[in-house]
């Protein structure tokens, strides 16, 4: 690990990366670091490309992860991936939820969605992880869980503790839906890596 | 123990901790989360007020009355709480009075990227800049001893990524909650012209003192390091500073207004070359240059937008630009939600080709493709005496064919004063209020018309068809804009009336709508004739397969509101119980 930890969590308005960036927060907090986390609120919210930016290490400085130096991009969706691809460091890791969600301009025939975008995330970081977060989730009884089963994958690639991650998950998520996340968070771990 | 806090919590944490008792705002990215979070403390008052006029107001009557206050706002709101700004410079304070900006650059959700350190300038105030939320925390404490101290407001400035960003905060022990004496001082707090012109000599004098202080206090401080390059900054660029030039000798300022001149001018004379980062306007830069120090400021750094840690490597370390894929990608705009009342209202406005005078809120995406249905959009409450002034230019026969919109939160906030105006001046323009039942661009807070305070207590419901009945406007209409033929022929109605009327399009937001859905939609694919209709409603529910030249529902947005099924010329698309 270089002296700061940036990751990168993107995906649509609405797709729960408030809640991630939240968990992997606190997992850096209880583990001593320096932590920072920017995300935008308003209007792009409402649906738009939104982005959380967590960063921990000895001293955090700059809230925002400059341009080309993540460590991790986690996408919660294909077109989002390919978005922020370029706020990762060359030798950057992407993990990218299996999961299309068609923007305006694709949805009224303006745009098309480009099919191949998940072998161009490839050729471009070959670092890359591609996970059915979704049907994992639904699997684990919520739809909802899609991002806490990236966090399963995002902890075990960077080396976050397994029993950490699950403190944070049991502070921040309301009780009813622990024990879907939890499972959601399990299954994530036991994601197969591609390096 | 150290926690997480965005900018906006840490500055409730540091009122509470100073003992502020009273808080108020109107609610505004990138400044509602302050007052919110105040509002969750233990005996304290918050409230929303229906604008930052009437929060300043609520603000000074505090601190008159010898309470600790604290009112925030964005940065666009100060201007509408200008009037009383100006004038509390004068009056100066009892309680401690702590006025937030919460500035917005690179426009994240806002109409413009003022720079609001204008402001202490212009209605000399100590303006105090944070760069991060312990600071903010800190910071906000200490502008309440300045404020006692020197007798004036203080405007605690921030920015978007202050606000929003969390970082570490130590929480300290909550304060006393101290209210001071009330006397009467008229000289002081009755601004006749008499009186003004002593409490203006007093401001002056204030000012003087205020830049004897800035020399000396914590809020400003120097980091030595390389002295070939000496950077003067505040707020939230310091920490980009730090991030790109960690070797460089830094002046960070806290006190951004007045500026400690004798700090400056020693800074200057001990490094080779000076340099000031500052978002937005060269406020700091211009100061130093009319004192005669050589630095170079904006014609290094932008006038615009959001700065960051690699702009300023690259242009004061030499470093590359990170490499560009070039991926072509489809861009992502943001996009009414399913089931929102805002998207029945801007599909008819479009059908009917109507101008509209728009205003501030979720509904100014109604500019946006697909439904592109909204001329203008200026600030809170433009709508309606936009529309005025387009009926007087253009005439009678223009205004049957254009309409206001403005939402409820937006019309209590400044919408009522200009319905007034026309029904005195005897326009006659079709005033749309959308009235989702509550200020959803903002986080769902309350208002004065959803009949709950800012904690949730049931209070006296404002009762708008009651009150525009009562400004004189005799034809009122509620109407769903979600049943789209009812809404078509109201508005039609109203047009046509050369009398001013109000629609009153009223339905909740479908984020905050707690009505169970009992319906799933479908598409019958053997009806679809593929001619997506119902994908220009622009609703992320449905979606169109190339493949098949078929709609669909996506079910896992849907929530059943059915305008798409009532755009469907050829009735494909079938509502079904469960």
């Amino acid at each position: 690990m270089s002296q700061i930890m940036n990751v990168l969590i993107a995906g649509v308005g609405g797709q729960g990366t408030l809640l991630t960036s939240r968990i992997i927060a606190q997992v850096a907090v209880d583990l001593g670091y320096d932590v920072k986390v920017t995300e935008v609120h308003g209007m792009a919210q409402r649906g738009g490309s939104v982005v959380s930016e967590v960063r921990y290490g000895e001293k955090v400085y700059s809230p925002t992860i400059p341009k080309g130096q993540a460590d991790v991009l986690l996408a919660f969706e294909k077109l989002e991936a390919a978005r922020w691809l370029d706020h990762l460091k060359p030798d950057g890791i992407v993990i990218v939820n299996d999961e299309r969600v068609d923007p305006l301009p694709v949805m009224s025939g303006k745009m098309k969605y480009p099919e191949d975008i998940i072998d161009r995330i490839i050729q471009l970081k070959p670092k890359t992880t591609v996970a059915n977060a979704t049907k994992t989730a639904v699997e684990c009884g919520n739809v909802k869980a899609a991002n806490v089963v990236l966090v399963g994958i995002l902890s075990k690639v960077i080396g976050l503790p397994p029993e950490k991650v699950e403190e944070a998950i049991r502070k921040l998520v309301p009780p009813k839906a622990l024990e879907v996340n939890l499972a959601a968070f399990r299954r994530g771990i036991d994601w197969s890596v591609n390096q | 123990m150290k926690r997480l806090m965005i900018g906006n919590e840490a500055i409730a944490r540091g009122a509470y901790e100073a003992g502020a008792s009273v808080a108020a705002a109107y609610p505004g990215t990138p400044s509602t989360e302050i007052v919110s979070s105040f509002a969750r403390y233990p005996d304290v008052y918050a409230e929303w007020a229906p604008n930052e006029k009437v929060a300043l107001e609520v603000g000074i009557g505090a601190s008159l009355g010898g309470a600790r206050t604290l009112v925030a706002m964005k940065h666009v709101g100060v201007n509408v709480a200008a009037d009383p700004l100006y004038t509390v410079a004068y009056t100066g304070v009892n309680g401690g009075l702590v006025i937030v900006s919460a500035d917005d650059p690179g426009m994240h959700s806002s109409q413009n990227e003022q720079d609001n350190r204008g402001y202490g300038i212009f209605a000399k105030l100590p303006v105090v800049e944070p760069s991060d939320s312990q600071e903010a925390k800190d910071f906000t404490a200490l502008a309440f001893d300045i404020s006692e101290e020197f007798d004036t407001p203080v405007m605690l400035r921030v920015t978007t990524r202050l606000s929003h960003s969390q970082t570490l905060v130590d929480e300290g022990e909550a304060g006393e909650r101290i209210l001071k004496e009330y006397k009467k001082n008229a000289p002081k707090y009755v601004m006749l012209p008499g009186y003004a012109r002593g409490r203006h000599v007093e401001v002056e004098k204030r000012m003087i003192k205020l830049a004897e202080y800035a020399e000396t206090t914590p809020l400003n401080r120097i980091e030595w390091g390389d002295r070939s390059l000496g950077i003067i900054t505040s707020g939230v660029a310091y920490q980009y500073v730090r991030e790109a030039l960690p070797d460089v000798s830094v002046l960070k300022l806290g006190l951004v207004n007045p500026l400690p001149k004798n700090l400056i001018s020693s800074f200057a004379e001990q490094v080779e070359r000076l340099v000031v980062v500052e978002e937005l306007e060269p406020v700091i830069e211009q100061q130093l240059k009319a004192w005669g120090i050589t630095v170079e400021g904006k014609e290094l750094f932008t006038l615009l937008g959001e700065y960051s840690p690699e702009m300023i490597a690259q242009r004061l370390a030499g470093a590359e630009p990170a490499v560009s894929s070039e991926l072509d990608i489809p861009p992502r705009p943001p996009l009414l939600c399913p089931g929102c009342p805002h998207r029945g209202v801007f599909y008819t406005l479009r059908r009917m080709r109507v101008a509209v005078m728009g205003d501030i809120g979720c509904y100014t995406l109604g500019a946006l493709s697909p439904l592109e249905a909204m001329d203008s959009c200026v600030c809170m409450g433009a709508s309606i005496g936009m529309t005025m002034g387009m009926e007087k230019a253009r005439g009678q026969e223009f205004a049957s064919r254009m309409v206001a919109v403005i939402g409820d939160s937006t019309f209590v906030h400044s919408g009522i004063t200009p319905l007034i105006d026309t029904v005195y001046n005897q326009g006659t323009p079709t005033i749309l209020i959308l009235d989702n039942d509550t200020t959803a661009m903002t986080g769902h807070q309350d208002h004065p018309a959803t009949g709950l305070t800012i904690k949730k207590v049931p209070t006296k419901k404002l009762d708008l068809e009651t009150l525009v009945r009562a400004i004189g406007i005799d034809h009122v209409r509620v109407v769903d804009p979600l049943k789209l033929e009812e809404f078509e022929a109201v508005i039609r109605e109203e047009l046509d009336r050369r009398e001013p009327s109000v629609i009153i399009a009223k339905r909740p937001c479908a984020l905050i709508d707690r009505t169970p859905i009992t319906t799933t939609l479908f598409v019958d694919e053997e009806l679809c004739n593929g001619c997506k209709a119902c994908i220009r409603i622009g609703c992320t529910g449905i979606y169109f397969k190339d493949d098949e030249k078929k709609a669909a529902i996506n079910l896992n947005t849907c929530v059943s509101c059915g305008m798409c099924a009532q755009v469907c010329k050829f009735d494909a698309i079938k509502v079904v119980e469960g």
